[in-house]
């Protein structure tokens, strides 16, 4: 069993951040230079990481597959980050961001590490400021801010709709710098396929060159995952085809814990699925919701009417009669699981049914089109783009689709997994975001970790590690996980199979949506494992790779990935089917309110809000692998010990 | 649906390339250009060839990955999209689609339609930043920008690498990419301590890697996916004009002067 000790420091959550830092550890600078520090992946976690391990003097290696540091999928983030600033003035605080994201991850966030989240959020504003991230002004040449969902003030920072590619710029200008400068050494097209474990310890990664296929060892005194979520084990989802679990599934099978596999964001507002050929979903910003209003007909005969031919009283804006305090801006969770229940109930609209509407009217009617279109002018032509339809002239048809990860490699307070050396960040890890992520938080938290929280916790790891005696290359450990990544490439390569990695990628995607999507029941899910350990098993019989081990050879890249999602899916859905509660993004069907339950009678919760069952299930469930993956995973728990929040029902009524 | 495709197919960067024909199996018009080539791939593969290699990831128009030249145009026939962004709808049915790879020395074919653009990172080392260290940045308002060149910087800074500039241009030349990034940074305040240095450090770069000079023809401008605008070449050329008259900084003794 493995042991999951959070490392929380004691004293009040407040300064427990200010305490930790001055009490840490540190290296001094001439000591810094011998340390080798691996990072993989250059995301806003990955690249801010490493620019600013170098900049302290550490030498740094980044590892990314794509070809180039600037390309990982934070590029994609849309609306915009948090930050607890209150240029405002509307009340905002760091301990408001705090509650409200604890609140919005429904009391399964571990508390210190978001208070700490909250405290750094201002400095990330500033920080990327001065880098000349091109943030929002208003005329005064002040920063500009919008609001965001689960949230009452407007706190979030923007650069148009491309508030995720400027952050990711800014990072992978800092980290040019230092690339510049040769303190960091670039690896492009360098997919970690291995961890290397010496003594317990993370000492270094093995590295398939996708150019050459040439397999090599790198050695470190510590290893940094920043590798991203896997929401692409459903297939379809706002990911980059790109993203994979490949790297954090590797560390899992080499004892690193998996944190709460089974929360999954499914995102209220893409554009809805049209067809058995489609590769990705889009997503429409949640700052829509600002000024959009979400509805659906009130009468079943009306889906297939044009919008405009339904009478006003006839269209049901389920979000504000619903929860009327938060409206349109409900959590994500929340708004998403309102989608659905109102097409099960045969109210979509669309060619499948499955789809509900983002009006714009009433803020053209407001504003102008003008002033809709300068906010969003480009969500409005990205939609155009893929439907073919005006949104300001009709409104927008939007579904759920799958976007963020809440779970992933388990870590302390400082970062750390329980594989000591190695560290993981961002969305690869599980601490921040409880059962559910609130919008404009997945950027804070990369950057977080990345610029702020790593560099100051790295230390006290490294201190204990004797500077320049990393173990070297040649080592058995080293040679064996080397010796794995060939036999499974060649496993690969010499399976002549029938069938194409994506057809069961598919068919992966298919049974995870159907079992462990957005409402799940234990006999779904008893029946979602049994039939992904047998397409596992088909898997390996019968998947057909085609190409070289030597060159650029996508399917085979592909497969590999694959594989492991296969793995992955099996294990949420067992993570899944032991919360017997209900939570955030997490909706098991057995437990939900019902009309009868005190708290639906006094008016905090609708019937069919989740719920939760705090004196059971309040901690993080950690998974640790038995050696195979037909064997049963083992299940550790960290207790979830909250010091100040009452771990109350969320109410956003 | 179905479509005929002629694909540029070459093995490795040193082996030659050739044009080879592949039929469609049935499409819908919804699918973008990339769904076509996957469904395409499938069918290759289920013959038990080889997959086109294509390189692309997140298939909303904003990683720059994708890199076709479609039909002679890279990124296809639409203004303003990346391949990835455009549509079979913009095809009719029974269309021979001539599909390549970026072509430009500086950008050597890695596969069939993949080619290797770490040319635009080591551009982007020489210079393309503001030097701020984490940790030592002032309160994000004490540095106020106007608007107006807070708005015309995130013009530029909208680039996404993709290279479409380079592969349109007759002279393979990267300006559009390297002027968008200069203007970026130095129409802001944060900007301004680098302006000079930066261009010039990142135009040599430009020059090292083999990229050719800018003609103003203006393909670049007509074919990038964010419409970029060749404004900001001109806007590079005076800054580049005005670092070389300023010339090397007199070294002083404990310190440099300006
Ligand atoms: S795949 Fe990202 S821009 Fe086309």
């Amino acid at each position: 069993m493995a042991t999951l000790n959070s490392n929380i420091p004691a004293g009040p959550l407040a300064s427990k951040w200010e305490s930790y830092k001055f009490n840490t550890k540190l290296i001094n600078p001439a000591n810094k230079r011998k340390y080798k520090i691996i990072v993989v992946g250059a995301g806003l976690a990955g690249s801010s990481a490493s620019a600013t391990l170098a900049e302290l003097g550490y030498e740094v290696h980044n590892f990314v597959f794509h070809d180039s540091p600037r390309r990982a999928h934070s590029v994609a983030a849309q609306g915009g980050i948090n930050a607890a600033k209150n240029y405002q003035n509307d009340g905002d605080s760091v301990h408001r961001l705090f509650y409200d994201t604890i609140k919005g991850g429904d009391f399964r966030a571990r508390e210190a590490n978001v208070h700490r989240l909250a405290e750094v959020s201002v400095n990330i504003i500033d920080q990327c400021a001065a880098q000349g991230v091109p943030f929002a002004r208003e005329y005064g040449g002040l920063l500009d801010n919008r609001s965001f969902g689960g949230a009452q003030v407007s706190r979030t920072f923007y650069a148009r709709g491309q508030t995720g590619q400027q952050l990711l710029l800014g990072a992978y200008s800092a980290l040019n710098k230092m690339i510049g400068a040769g303190a960091v050494k670039s690896y492009t097209h360098s997919e970690m396929l291995d961890l290397v474990v010496v003594e317990g310890h993370a000492k270094g990664i093995v590295v398939r060159n996708l150019q050459t296929g040439a397999i090599t060892k790198h050695n470190a005194d510590a290893v940094v995952l920043a590798t991203g979520g896997y929401g692409n084990v459903y297939n379809l989802s706002t990911y980059a085809r790109g993203a994979n679990v490949t790297a954090s599934w590797r560390a899992y099978k080499r004892g690193a814990c998996f944190g709460n596999p089974c929360y999954t964001q499914i995102h209220p507002t893409c554009i809805p699925v049209s067809g058995d050929y489609q590769s990705k979903l889009t997503l429409m910003s949640e700052s829509l919701r600002n000024d959009g209003r979400v509805w659906a007909p009130k009468k079943k005969e009306d889906c297939k009417k044009a919008p405009k031919d339904i009478e006003e009283g006839d269209r049901d804006y389920y979000l504000e009669r619903m929860y009327s305090a938060f409206g349109n801006l409900a959590p994500r969770d929340i708004a998403s699981r309102a989608a659905k229940t109102v097409c099960d109930e045969g109210r979509g609209v669309g060619e499948t049914g499955l789809g509900v509407y983002l009006d714009f009217s009433a803020a053209i009617e407001r504003l102008g089109e003008g002033k809709v279109r300068e906010r969003y002018g480009n969500l409005f032509a990205m939609y155009h783009e893929i439907t073919n339809e005006d949104a300001y002239k009709t409104p927008m048809r939007i579904y759920p689709a799958v976007h963020y990860t809440m779970g992933g490699l388990w870590v302390d307070y400082n970062l750390m997994s329980n594989v000591p050396g190695l560290f993981v960040l961002g969305e690869a890890n599980f601490s921040d975001h409880g059962a559910n992520r609130l919008g404009a938080s997945a950027l804070m938290q990369g950057l977080s970790d990345g610029y702020f929280v790593l560099p100051a916790t790295i230390s006290g790891y490294l201190a204990s590690q004797n500077p320049g005696k990393r173990p070297a290359t040649d080592k058995a450990e080293f040679k064996q996980a080397e010796e794995n990544v060939e036999a499974l490439t060649n496993q690969l390569l010499g399976n002549k199979g029938k069938r194409t990695p994506a057809s069961f990628h598919k068919a992966l995607g298919t049974l995870m949506w159907d079992y462990c999507g957005m409402a799940r029941t234990k006999a779904g899910l008893e029946r979602g494992i049994k039939l992904i350990s047998e397409l596992r098993e088909e898997y390996w019989k019968n998947v057909m790779v085609s190409g070289e081990g030597n060159e650029w050879n996508q399917s085979l890249e592909n497969a590999g990935r694959i594989g492991d999602f296969i793995e992955l899916g099996e294990l949420m859905c067992r993570d899944a089917l032991h919360r017997e509660e209900s939570c955030g993004g997490h909706f098991r069907e057995e437990y939900q309110y019902t009309p009868d339950d005190p708290e639906t009678k006094q008016g905090i919760v609708n019937p069919g809000d989740v719920k939760r069952r705090d004196d059971a299930f309040a901690y993080v469930a950690g998974w640790e692998y038995a050696g195979s993956p037909a064997k049963a995973p083992i299940l550790n728990k960290e207790p979830l010990v909250y010091e100040e929040v009452h771990m109350s029902t969320r109410s956003y009524k | 649906m179905k479509v005929k495709l002629k694909v540029w197919r070459q093995k490795s960067r040193n082996t030659p390339g050739e044009f080879r024909t592949y039929e469609s199996p049935g499409l819908n018009e919804n699918m973008s250009f990339l769904e076509m080539l996957d469904v395409v791939n499938e069918d290759i593969a289920n013959r038990g060839e080889d997959p086109i290699a294509f390189d692309h990831d997140c298939r909303e128009g904003i990683c720059g990955t994708c890199s076709c030249v479609i039909n002679g145009k890279p990124h296809g026939p639409h203004k303003g999209v990346a391949t990835c962004q455009t549509y079979m709808r913009s095809f009719r049915d029974g269309d021979t689609i001539v599909v390549e790879p970026w072509r430009a020395a500086a950008f050597p074919i890695i596969k069939d339609l993949v080619v290797d653009r770490s040319a635009f990172d080591r551009i982007q080392h020489a210079g393309g930043f503001i030097s701020v260290r984490t940790g030592a940045a002032p309160d994000a308002n004490s540095i106020p920008v106007s608007k107006e060149n807070s708005d015309l910087a995130m013009d530029a800074a909208q680039c996404i690498g993709c290279g479409a500039c380079v592969a349109a241009c007759k002279n393979a030349s990267a300006m559009l990419f390297v002027a968008a990034k200069v203007s970026h940074l130095g129409l802001l305040p944060q900007g301004q301590p680098e302006r000079y240095k930066r261009v010039k450090a990142m135009v040599a770069q430009m020059d090292t890697e083999g990229f050719g000079s800018c003609t103003v023809t203006g393909s670049c401008e007509a074919v990038c996916p964010k419409e970029i605008s060749l404004d900001f070449i001109a806007r590079m050329n005076r800054d580049y004009g005005l670092a070389l008259l300023k010339g090397e900084p007199k070294k002083i003794a404990g310190g440099v002067a300006g």
